[in-house]
């Protein structure tokens, strides 16, 4: 009413202004190129493929399915299959991508590929400091670039990828099993050893395609 | 005198012209502010420091602004496409003529009381220009203090009844602003 | 002894005096024909050079405080401590585009920051800036001040209008609007002063305060209608210069620059210059109007240069004017114009009653008490009567609900 109002606004901000020299938890500027944070777990920029193994080609978990594709909002995605076929880490044989982009001038960081892949072979990246001179061939990312390994995938996301690893060997182990029980049955009863062979294949791409509830659900 | 009178008389002289000839009129309000310049100048060149400063503080500062205000929150503020003058030239000319012949007169007039003619009225041909000219010879020097020991003194009575008159102004302007408020209502 | 003694005086009167010595040893080597002229011209040259260099300074130093006021840093990175930082603003300003919206008065376009920023610098011509610093000791002083600071409204309208765009215009007209309100409390909480001081010369205001019971200086401010009226004079000179919390004409939220909206380039940084001219200029006239302008705050520091009396004191108003920008929110508009005419003009008419009754009671205790009175109850009263239509509360929209 009689401007005390005024002098105690003043008497803050001269006690921010002093403040600001004498107590270091006051001035919490991060002087970004010198210093850094460390990055956070839950930080998410773009995608990246991940893949397992040391040759990215084989290793690639994905398998051109084109869900992400599908699901991308703003179409950012753009997926092309190959003819042939290569196995995956439970040894079946899948497709996988010849080509695979990612426009990240036009992504939007909404993870929704990361939710919908079934395979676990879309995740997102904390990689910031992506800017170039080249704003159109510069930002559209290709397989090369967006393959990184699953040592990777720990060290930025180690509670994700902890859980992505635990199902994956779960599977492996389900997979072995039911590899194990063919291989019995096959010596079992060796004279029907192409009728196994056949009937093998259908419960594995089972296995594969139920585990996407279940992520789903997790998310 | 000679050189810089007649360069600021000639800005004068151009900034009324200008006032009364330009077709855009916030154009117009703008040379006028050059003519009161100008006068505010040949003020200053005869000494008469408080009659310039006073010029430059009450017209460029307000009379100016005043102007401009009337101009754009009044219609008909878009440049004219034909011609400037209107219709009643002859009337205005006339009363211009007149304005000037009275100046003209009571300049040529008072010349004699004077030591010295000033003759700053010549310049005050730009019709707009009501300014008393200052009656002040260039030899005596009459100083700010002069002038307000005169206003505060001998003239004390004249200057209350002015500034009576303007607050009962002021007062009325507010009333009739209310008025229409309260109407809109 | 005595030799020494006057030897430090000397030394003292030569400090005090240097630009003036400075200035009569560079002009003695012209003929003396030219000597007149050619000392104006240094001063000017010295005026014109001086307060851009410190409107370079201020800009940093106020992106700094404003940093710290907000637990931030601040510019850092152009030079030691970030202070090339005007240097490389300057640079960028001079090698930016100028455009010119396609349907502005070019003309008017133009002129208008030049009117501005020339206005401005007229009005160091009369302010002291030390003992015998002054370009021109007019006997108008204080007069030719504010003729030339009610040029620049003109200047503002001028930027405004030739722009051609709405915001540019409602900025100018907003400006034009506060500057109106707010330059008659301006002219009237000055006109105190001439009233003690009896002289509308700006040196002669100065000399006037330049004396000292016990150590202590006569300044106006020191005095119950000096303190009312630098307050109002503060209070209306932000106002004036458009500095926050008055700072509706360049409203960034609502009016994008307000009336330099259209301006890029040099004409853009010509605009910034004369705001912060501005500034300094009614800094100075406020401490040569009340803070005894180059006289030293206590009579056992008169020593000192009178000069650097000066620009302390008008550096302390910059820091005062940057720690009110840190700290309050702008103003309404109809806030503002309220403020203007409910409170700042009553105050300042009421100061010019307390002012005469100060002079007509002569020297004595009762004036102190009669006249500090009179200004706090009219201030408690005002402040009361201002706060009884106020009623705080959840606030309703209209049209929101």
């Amino acid at each position: 009413m009689f401007g005390e109002g005024i002098l105690k606004g003043l008497a803050e901000t001269a006690r921010n202004f002093f403040g600001s020299f004498v107590s270091a938890e006051r001035l919490t500027t991060v002087e970004y190129p010198e210093q850094r944070i460390a990055p956070f777990e839950a930080a998410r920029v773009f995608p990246f493929l991940v893949y397992d193994g040391e040759d990215w080609l084989a290793g690639l978990r994905c398998v051109a399915c084109q869900i992400c594709e599908k699901e991308c909002p703003p179409q950012c995605i753009f997926i092309e299959k190959s003819k042939d076929k290569k196995p995956d880490f439970v040894g079946k044989p899948q497709s996988y991508p010849m080509r695979f982009e990612i426009d990240i001038s036009v992504c939007m960081s909404c993870q929704i590929c990361v939710e919908v892949c079934p395979f676990e072979a879309i995740k997102m990246d904390t990689a910031f400091e992506l800017s170039t001179g080249d704003r159109f061939g510069g930002l559209l990312l290709n397989l090369t670039q967006l393959a990184k390994p699953n040592a990777y995938y720990r060290q930025i996301h180690p509670t994700g990828a902890a859980e992505v690893d635990a199902r994956m060997a779960e599977e492996m182990a389900k997979a072995e099993a039911k590899a194990k029980t063919a291989t019995d049955a096959a010596a079992k009863a060796a004279a029907d050893a192409a009728a196994t062979k056949a009937a093998d294949a259908t419960p594995a791409a089972g296995d594969a395609s139920q585990s996407r509830p279940d992520e789903e659900s997790r998310r | 005198m000679s050189l810089i009178f007649y360069l600021i008389a000639a800005l004068t002289v151009a900034g009324g012209l200008a006032a009364v000839l330009l077709k855009n009129t916030v154009h117009c309000a703008l040379a006028l502010t050059v003519a009161f310049a100008g006068l505010a100048l040949l003020f200053l060149n005869l000494d008469a420091q408080f009659a310039g400063f006073a010029q430059i503080l009450v017209y460029i500062g307000a009379v100016a602004i005043l102007v401009v205000f009337a101009i754009l929150l009044t219609k008909g503020s878009e440049t004219p496409q034909g011609g400037v003058f209107s219709r009643t030239w002859l009337v205005g000319l006339t009363a211009a003529a007149a304005v000037f012949a009275v100046l003209g007169w009571a300049v040529i007039a008072s010349a004699p009381l004077l030591p010295k003619a000033a003759t700053p009225a010549t310049a005050a041909t730009s019709a707009m220009v009501v300014t008393p000219a200052p009656a002040v010879p260039p030899a005596p020097a009459v100083t700010v203090e002069q002038i307000g020991r005169a206003l505060a003194g001998r003239y004390v009575l004249p200057l209350e009844i002015v500034a009576v008159l303007l607050t009962a102004a002021l007062i009325g302007a507010v009333i009739v602003a209310m008025h229409e408020k309260e109407e809109a209502k | 002894m005595t030799a020494t003694a006057s030897f430090a005086r000397s030394i003292i009167e030569t400090s005090d005096q240097i630009f003036v010595l400075l200035k009569q040893w560079l002009v003695s080597f012209l003929p003396a024909a030219w000597q007149p002229a050619a000392g104006v011209v240094l001063c000017v040259a010295a005026i014109v050079g001086l307060f851009p260099a410190l409107f370079a300074l201020t800009t940093v130093l106020e992106r700094k405080g404003l940093g710290r006021i907000q637990n931030r840093i601040g510019p850092n990175r152009v030079g030691p401590l970030g202070l090339l930082q005007p240097l490389a603003d300057g640079i960028k300003s001079l090698t930016k585009e100028d455009i010119v919206p396609a349907r502005a008065d070019w003309a008017v376009h133009f002129l208008a920051p030049l009117v501005l920023v020339v206005a401005v610098f007229m009005g160091f011509a009369v302010v002291p800036m030390g003992r015998n610093l002054v370009l021109v000791d007019m006997d108008a002083g204080l007069l030719f001040y504010f003729a030339m600071g009610a040029s620049t409204e003109l200047a503002i309208f001028m930027a405004g209008w030739s722009s051609r765009n709405k915001y540019s215009l409602l900025g100018a007209m907003r400006a034009v609007a506060q500057m109106i309100s707010y330059e008659v409390a301006l002219l009237l909480s000055t006109v105190v002063v001439v009233m003690m001081a009896g002289s509308l010369s700006l040196t002669k205001i100065v000399a006037a305060q330049n004396q000292y019971t016990w150590g202590l200086p006569h300044w106006y401010i020191f005095t119950p209608w000096g303190l009312a009226g630098f307050l109002m004079y503060a209070i209306a000179t932000t106002a004036e210069t458009n500095r926050s919390p008055f700072d509706l004409p360049e409203g960034e939220s609502e009016l994008v620059a307000g009336y330099h909206t259209e301006y890029s380039g040099f004409k853009f940084a010509l605009f910034f210059l004369g705001e912060y001219l501005a500034m300094f200029s009614v800094s100075g006239l406020g401490a040569t109007l009340f803070l005894g302008g180059w006289s030293a705050p206590f009579s056992f520091l008169t020593w000192v240069p009178s000069w650097i009396w000066f620009f302390s004191k008008l550096m302390l108003s910059i820091f005062v004017f940057i720690w009110l920008r840190g700290t309050l929110p702008r103003l309404r508009q109809d806030q503002l114009m309220n403020f203007a005419w409910k409170f700042v003009l009553p105050m300042t008419l009421l100061n010019l009653l307390v002012a005469g009754l100060w002079r007509f009671m002569g020297e004595g205790w009762e004036r102190w008490v009669l006249c500090t009175a009179i200004l706090v109850v009219a201030y408690v009263v005002m402040g009361r009567m201002g706060m009884r239509r106020e009623h705080f509360g959840p606030r309703s929209y209209r049209y929101a609900e």
